[in-house]
């Protein structure tokens, strides 16, 4: 197979998207600085439970697991839209976007369940300075994974009027960053909330 | 329907504050008038607010930072006239509203002055000093713009509608949360920094990536200018600090509208969380400002002592070396939280390390100037009183490194004198030096020289004046943020310094004399060159003002100081034989949309007005998903027009001689 050489303009159209992509990283890592602050906060806030319910006495073990199985199976599914994306099956593409989509729903049903079930338990946020870093370190969380809920239906939607032309697959791959990227916040929060809560 | 905002919010309860929501609201109407009376309504519209191009972005945010210069300075003097006065007496000012003009001054000063005059001189000259034809990402930087107009606008309202804080510009709990302030100024105060935080988030990425991976062919990471490399650290620093701030206020904002208990006295609250929150941003600020001004006097020390920078590379690593170690001091601004001696000894020691490479940078300067042939244009003056003054800032620095002496000064006045001793002559001087020193490159015509100098030393003369007696007072004792006192042995140093602010008054009045003479005669001292200070780098190889894309043909580098090779090569200002086609992206209005509105988010948030907190929210978002399902940003100028520009150019550099 010959490969064309590319016009000046094709290079600078992919010279945008890596600049795109590197721009997102560093987003990315801004990021990760306000979960690294929100966990450390969490950390020295777990013994200000004033008085009121603790971890232990808390968080359920089967939720948080169901949890992470959605979110993580999520991050797959998303990796195989990306891998659709690349073979330019555009239904394909749809399919695990939606796939993904319904499984992010599912994770924001439940940590929302937990969120209402524990403040009608009266273990909210205001009840002690444990809870109001617990709701917002995971809380935050959340609304990154709504964001990212958000954003897959607007590139769906780019994918199906646009086609995978270069601006959208570059756009999807930056969604797939943000998407992995909130696993990754998630296994933090299973491993120093959820898990040290319960044992 | 107005959440908590009634007609009581509107300062007819004192005349002095009445005074300032007045000369607030004449300003703002006197401009519009003004642009009004000139037709220049859409003007200002189609060729700034919706501009993308990174010099107008950047001469719109120096514009910005020069406002708020002004409005900083009126509190400042404001502060020197009630302390000079408020011996045994209430001086002119009630306690609380003192305690709102220290608060927004440190503010405006930090925020809306001097970040916005440092994004602004970065925007205007990263890109020509690289060879590139614009920032990474255009939108994204007219878009941090607007954030950080709307959050200057946010104080500015606070004089007319409701109080600003009076929590001091760092907002510390347990007095800024809800219980002992619950009026709407910390709200404004959060806001305001939470809005502008995001935009300064924002234009940190933005130079990252530009520096990265838009430099011109052939200039490597170790032939960018020092202000490069400056700006570069600081856009790090800038993206990977503000984080910090944007937790510190999100939780205080949770703990006031949400009643969470993250730095309340009861309930398990930790306040001095937030204050190792606020300083973990808080110290690599210092930095995020104060490195592009040292590559500013990198420059400028260069260019008129008409020598190659010395030590270039020792200079390059203690950028690097500062942007590291800025991470690693925070604790320093609270030794007396009570931490173990261990931990203040750490804290303490790596400040004194971090001393190092800024003392290294002076040696730079001063053996640059060293057998050169110096000009003393304005901004070498701002350089020269730069480093002698600094100098002095330093030692004091290293003077509260030492925890023990800490203890005795912390919250006095001596280190009100320090950090404006390290900040006016560290960064403002330095941005002063780049204004004076691009104008010409931005304008296409001179800056009056003689304003410009008489500037300088009104400015240098004054910060002795105003701040020399501060370093005494406390070490004599007197606290900072003092409304009235009774010790009469203050009273004459406190005047010499009211006397200091009034030098200063001076040196803005020749900023202002210098603008208008320069413009009034800029008939006569138009820069057809645009190289008028015989420059070394790239950025004067191009026409002033520069045309819409900078370079019509990109530069190829050789050398740390590209332009004086070309001319020493005699390549410079070379005819090239084709002009291609230039990319250039097209204004749109949603930059100055998303600040509008984000303006009114966060004045809603302060006055509790939901429904308008969620439609600004989802107008911004609205906005935000049309702009990125949109795949045609940009516009062509053919090789035709690229030419008649670049024709219009090489007969101005004919005409010269």
């Amino acid at each position: 197979m010959s490969v064309a050489p590319m016009s000046a303009h094709e290079r600078e159209e992919i010279e945008t998207h890596e600049q795109r992509a590197l721009g997102f990283w560093l987003y990315l890592m801004g990021d990760a600085v306000i979960f690294a602050l929100l966990f450390a906060t969490y950390a020295i806030m777990i013994p200000g439970t004033a008085g009121g319910p603790t971890g232990k006495q808390l968080f359920e073990l089967n939720n948080a697991a169901l949890e992470t199985a959605l979110l993580l199976v999520s991050s797959m599914t998303f990796g195989f839209a990306s891998l659709q994306a690349k073979a330019g099956n555009r239904g394909a593409v749809l399919l695990w976007l939606a796939i993904t989509f319904v499984l992010g729903v599912g994770f924001v049903f439940l940590e929302v369940r937990e969120f209402t079930g524990m403040i009608a338990k009266g273990a909210g946020p205001d009840r002690s300075g444990f809870l109001s870093a617990f709701f917002t370190l995971v809380g935050t969380h959340g609304v990154h994974v709504t964001m990212g809920l958000i954003w897959i239906v607007v590139l769906g939607a780019q994918v199906a009027l646009k086609g995978l032309t270069l601006p959208v697959t570059s756009r999807l791959q930056r969604l797939g960053l943000f998407w992995h990227f909130l696993d990754i916040a998630w296994v933090g929060i299973f491993s120093i909330v959820y898990l040290p809560g319960l044992l | 329907m107005f959440g908590k905002l009634t007609i009581d919010a509107l300062p007819f309860y004192s005349p002095i504050a009445a005074g300032g929501a007045a000369v607030t609201v004449g300003g703002a109407l006197l401009v519009a008038i003004v642009l009004t009376w000139l037709r220049a309504w859409k003007y200002l519209w189609t060729d700034w607010l919706t501009s993308v191009d990174h010099k107008r972005i950047g001469i719109m945010y120096i514009v910005l930072a020069l406002i708020m210069l002004l409005r900083g300075f009126v509190d400042a003097l404001m502060m020197r006239a009630q302390q000079a006065m408020a011996l045994n007496a209430g001086g002119y000012l009630p306690p609380e509203h003192f305690d709102q003009i220290f608060s927004s001054h440190g503010t405006i000063m930090i925020f809306f002055m001097a970040m916005p005059f440092m994004t602004g001189l970065m925007n205007v000259i990263v890109p020509l000093q690289i060879g590139t034809r614009d920032v990474a990402f255009p939108w994204l930087n007219a878009v941090s713009l607007w954030l950080s107009a709307a959050g200057a606008a946010l104080v500015m309202v606070s004089l007319v509608i409701g109080k600003f804080s009076t929590a001091g510009w760092t907002g510390y709990p347990p007095y800024s949360g809800i219980e002992y302030n619950p009026g709407v100024g910390v709200d404004y105060w959060i806001w305001a920094i939470l809005i502008s935080g995001v935009g300064s988030t924002l234009s940190g990425i933005n130079f990252i990536v530009t520096i990265l991976k838009r430099r011109a062919p052939g200039m490597t990471l170790m032939r960018m200018t020092p202000f490069v490399w400056t700006a570069l650290v600081a856009s790090v620093l800038m993206a990977f600090a503000f984080p910090a701030i944007t937790v510190a206020c999100g939780l205080l904002a949770l703990d006031r509208l949400a009643g969470m208990h993250f730095f309340t006295n009861a309930h398990g609250g930790n306040m001095m969380n937030y204050v190792n929150l606020f300083w973990i941003w808080g110290h690599p600020e210092v930095y995020i400002l104060i490195l592009p001004a040292f590559g500013i006097f990198s420059e400028v020390v260069s260019t008129f002592s008409r020598k190659r920078l010395f030590g270039y590379e020792s200079l390059v690593y203690a950028t690097a070396a500062i942007g590291i170690l800025s991470f690693t001091v925070w604790l320093h601004h609270f030794f007396t939280m009570g931490s173990s001696a261990g931990v203040n000894a750490f804290f303490g020691v790596m400040t004194m390390i971090i001393a190092v490479p800024t003392g290294v940078k002076v040696f730079n300067w001063l053996l640059t100037m060293y057998r050169g042939r110096i000009d003393f244009h304005p901004s070498m003056m701002w350089s020269i009183g730069f480093i002698v003054t600094f100098v002095i800032g330093g030692m004091t620095g290293v003077l509260l490194a030492i925890p023990p002496a800490d203890f005795l000064m912390h919250n006095t006045t001596f280190l009100v004198a320090h950090f404006h001793n390290m900040i006016i002559p560290g960064v403002l001087f330095g941005y002063l030096a780049g204004y004076m020193y691009w104008f010409p490159k931005a304008f296409g015509f001179a800056f009056n020289r003689g304003w410009g100098l008489g500037a300088f030393w009104c400015w240098i003369i004054g910060f002795y004046l105003a701040f020399m007696p501060l370093y005494l007072l406390g070490l004599k004792g007197m606290p900072r943020r003092m409304e009235t006192y009774n010790d009469p042995t203050w009273q004459p140093y406190l005047l010499v310094a009211a006397s200091g602010a009034l030098v200063v008054l001076c040196g803005i009045g020749c900023m202002v004399m210098q603008l208008y003479v320069s413009i009034r005669d800029r008939a006569r001292t138009r820069d057809l060159t645009g190289d008028p200070f015989d420059g070394r780098t790239l950025e004067w190889s191009t026409s002033s003002p520069p045309p819409p894309y900078n370079f019509a043909v990109i530069p190829t580098v050789s050398d740390r100081e590209a332009f004086l090779e070309m001319k020493e090569k005699g390549v410079a200002y070379r005819r090239p034989a084709a002009y291609e086609p230039i990319r250039i992206p097209s204004n749109t209005p949603i930059g100055v949309i998303l600040g509008a509105f984000g303006f009114v988010l966060g004045f809603a948030m302060v006055w509790h007005i939901w429904w308008l907190v969620l439609a600004s929210g989802l107008v911004m978002f609205a906005a935000v998903i049309v702009r990125s399902s949109n795949d045609d940003q940009e516009f062509t100028l053919s090789a035709a027009e690229v030419k008649a520009i670049e024709d219009q150019r090489y007969r101005q550099l004919g005409s010269r001689s």
